[in-house]
């Protein structure tokens, strides 16, 4: 169990070092991408998009088991459920510009010491809350 | 020799590497890379109330995610901190005579610090940027079902129609933020 843990914890700090080098959790490169001004962002959230599909389609292909021996499961999005992808997503969107970030970088950006992020963390575990609350009276 | 650890990757590194963490966490743990669901797994375990969508074994399906999150903090603490890259972000030109054009001056940090402090809290752009902001990256990831690593990378990744339909939504909303909302804000 433990030894589980520390694994999801390494992998969370691989991943959040990452962000940051790569300059994604800067509200500075989403403005620039937002503006069509440099191809920095579109060429990491490309070649990751690219790398993660050629895995999969080779864990499929192969069958690949996990590390330890059981199958991968990889859970689907139910396609008919339009209007959350589309009325969710805009929303998000309209988020991530606001804010410069979204919720990996939040996070990687508290960590870097910047204090005020943890009131946008707030307000988006609020954010989450309220779905949760009305989530029966919305379209989905 | 060890000067990768301060200096910024470019895309062609960084990319692919953001990409790996899919098949590393299939591999070596049989989870999908995801962050916003741990929004939900944290409001699960702190105020689950009457509401059924936060009523479940947070434990059993969230922990994983929730410790993940908190290995993100170190990582940002590690990479934005320990070795903080001591130039500003590069971005063109083109960008910052647009911000300038709305008023932000500092270009030193990884978010402008004159917007981005607990001061700007108490005015109209900061408290619409931060607060309202960040409401909407928590609702509309969990009515999306998932965000830019779940949706952007994981989902498309997994060739799901959803995620992209979710993605060109991101973008649509951030554009219409950018071009029409900051120019009033700011």
């Amino acid at each position: 169990m433990l030894k589980q843990n520390i694994k999801y914890l390494i992998f969370g700090m691989i991943f959040g070092f990452i962000l940051i080098q790569a300059e994604v959790i800067s509200w500075f490169r989403i403005q620039e991408m937002f503006r069509f001004q440099d191809f920095h962002m579109y060429g990491i959230i490309g070649s990751a998009i690219l790398i993660g599909m050629i895995s999969i389609a080779l864990i499929k292909k192969f069958n690949v088991k996990d590390i330890h021996g059981r199958p991968i499961t990889i859970s689907s999005k139910d396609p008919s459920q339009m209007y959350r992808y589309t009325i969710g997503g805009l929303l998000f969107g309209f988020g991530w510009a606001l804010t410069g970030a979204c919720p990996g970088p939040i996070f990687a950006l508290l960590g870097s010491g910047i204090s005020v992020f943890i009131v946008v963390l707030l307000s988006a575990l609020l954010g989450t809350y309220v779905y949760g609350y009305f989530q029966k009276s919305l379209p989905h | 020799m060890f000067d990768f650890l301060w200096q910024p990757w470019p895309w062609y590194v960084a990319g692919p590497l953001i990409g790996l963490m899919v098949p590393v966490m299939l591999y070596f743990s049989n989870k999908a890379l995801g962050v916003s669901s741990s929004l939900r797994h944290t409001c699960a375990a702190c105020v689950p109330g009457k509401v059924e969508f936060f009523n479940y074994d947070w434990k059993q399906e969230g922990l994983w995610n929730i410790i993940f999150i908190i290995g993100i903090l170190l990582g940002g603490f590690l990479g934005g901190y320990v070795f903080a890259n001591p130039d500003p972000i590069a971005i063109s030109e083109a960008t910052k005579t647009d911000l300038r054009a709305l008023g932000v001056g500092d270009f030193d940090g990884f978010v402008p610090s004159d917007v981005f402090n607990w001061g700007n809290l108490f005015t109209v752009p900061g408290l619409i940027i931060m607060i309202v902001g960040g409401f909407f990256v928590g609702f509309g990831a969990r009515y999306a079902g998932g965000c830019t690593s779940g949706h952007a990378i994981s989902g498309i990744s997994n060739l799901q129609i959803g995620s992209v339909v979710a993605v060109v939504g991101f973008f649509i909303g951030g554009l219409f933020i950018t071009h029409f909302i900051f120019p009033i804000l700011f």
